[in-house]
């Protein structure tokens, strides 16, 4: 399938998935909140332009921030993560970026260790900074701990999840 | 110059970063102050479009709940109903009732309009709802809305079909509520913890307060009509600091199950608007 053609069904899916089912479980607790859509950052091929990152990052976050009305909230989030990512690869592969064909980042292109701290480090900075933003609002140090904790577990067991059900291994052309 | 150029071809990308983070926080920032911007105009006829067609799916779930519910309302107004009134000959007590009032002066102060429920959220921080009914149809921002148990939020703005509402589950949001009985004034706000119960603060200990009890809202409130049920008291904890009861209160309204909503409209709100603002210039 066409690289494009793809990322955009994935784009409106995941989308689908954030806004219309995990914003209306209920959750177990207050700091439990499943943050996901970001994984349609971690999921795009190595060799994207980074500021084409970004404006995806961008875009992204500011769906979300429609449908969940905190404008700017989930955007600054993503755009933070997308401007890291390429950084992030870096540190953890010795191949440069532009090296890499259309592949993904996943456990085989990367290998399993480096993949799990990739998406353990992105996710945490992800959910640091949103809580951090929402904590400025309102909340105590307690709030804030406890939410980033909870939160970034959940997401790791989400992200997890859709490794496991999603088959990415075929290289994309 | 060629340095200058160098210099913003190394760093477009951290550039462009640092533009995209300062759109987000600059919307983030002044969107609780003013909740006019550009956003929500926009944002909310396309979101709302959009929920609109998931939410006639999601309705058929909680149907026979909110049938239930328009049920007992409906039995609660054909009992009210003139032919549903059995009137004995007590056409005296009625005469002296009404020869206190001047009938030509009698006023309604509050219009409601029906509006449905096409976007609910009960586990985030800041609750919204959003109003299938807008300006075109008369909603206002800043008008109370209430469901069929008990009140629900107010209006925050309105575009064109839809209006967005401030859920009584948001961290900002606070109310002057009484208690049915004993009647001390007090706060009504959200904790933000658990979405079936409201905190109720600044009722002063010499109010005698039993669970079970139920909250209302204010005769001084210019947006809502007097005594709607807020909620009913569910666990009652002292404030160590002041002299006030901490009130743990159960919602009224089921937020999880809300379908139809009444946007309602004070009809005497531009006099008490010009009455307050002449005050003050005085």
């Amino acid at each position: 399938m066409n690289l494009i053609v793809k990322n955009t069904l994935r784009f409106f899916f995941i989308l689908f998935i954030q806004v219309f089912i995990l914003n209306k479980i209920p959750p177990l607790h207050q700091f439990v909140v499943p943050y996901f859509y970001f994984i349609f950052i971690l999921w795009l091929p190595f060799k994207t332009q980074r500021w084409v990152i970004l404006l995806l990052g961008f875009l992204l976050g500011f769906t979300v921030d429609m449908f969940y009305k905190t404008p700017g909230l989930h955007a600054a989030a993503s755009v933070l993560i997308a401007y890291l990512r390429p950084f992030v690869i870096n540190l953890l592969l010795p191949k440069e970026a532009t090296e890499w064909g259309n592949e993904e980042p996943n456990r085989v292109s990367m290998g399993s260790l480096p993949f799990t701290t990739y998406v353990i480090l992105l996710t945490i900075l992800h959910n640091l900074y949103l809580i951090f933003l929402e904590w400025m609002q309102f909340g105590s140090f307690f709030y804030f701990l406890g939410k980033l904790i909870a939160t970034s577990l959940v997401s790791l067991l989400l992200i997890l999840i859709s490794e496991l059900l999603v088959n990415r291994r075929k290289k994309g052309r | 110059m060629r340095n200058v150029f160098l210099f913003f071809k190394k760093y477009s990308v951290f550039i462009f970063f640092l533009l995209m983070q300062g759109v987000s926080l600059y919307m983030l920032i002044t969107y609780n102050q003013f909740h006019h911007t550009l956003f929500t105009m926009f944002s909310s006829e396309v979101s709302g479009n959009i929920n609109f067609k998931v939410n006639r799916i999601e309705s058929y779930f909680s149907l026979a709940k909110e049938n239930e519910a328009l049920r007992i309302q409906n039995a609660k107004l054909l009992s009210q109903e003139k032919s549903s009134i059995f009137s004995l000959d007590k056409s005296s007590s009625i005469n002296a009732d009404s020869g206190t009032t001047d009938s030509r002066a009698a006023q309604s102060q509050f219009e409601y309009m029906p509006a449905k429920i096409i976007s609910n959220s009960v586990y985030l921080q800041q609750n919204y709802l959003m109003l299938y009914r807008g300006s075109e149809q008369g909603v206002l921002p800043n008008m109370a809305v209430v469901g069929t148990n008990g009140i629900i939020g107010t209006v925050i703005n309105t575009s064109k079909n839809m209006s967005i509402v401030m859920s009584l589950l948001h961290r900002q949001s606070k109310l002057i509520a009484v208690l049915k009985k004993g009647s001390g004034l007090g706060e009504i706000s959200w904790d933000g913890k658990n979405p079936a119960f409201l905190v109720l603060t600044k009722i002063p200990k010499t109010v005698v307060v039993k669970q079970g009890d139920t909250v209302i809202t204010t005769p001084y409130s210019d947006r809502f009509p007097p005594s709607l049920p807020i909620g009913t008291v569910y666990e009652i904890g002292q404030d160590q600091e002041a002299n006030t009861y901490i009130l743990k209160v159960k919602t009224a309204t089921d937020f999880f199950s809300i379908q139809h909503a009444y946007v309602v409209k004070n009809l005497l709100q531009n006099e008490m608007d010009e009455l307050k603002s002449k005050t003050i210039k005085e």
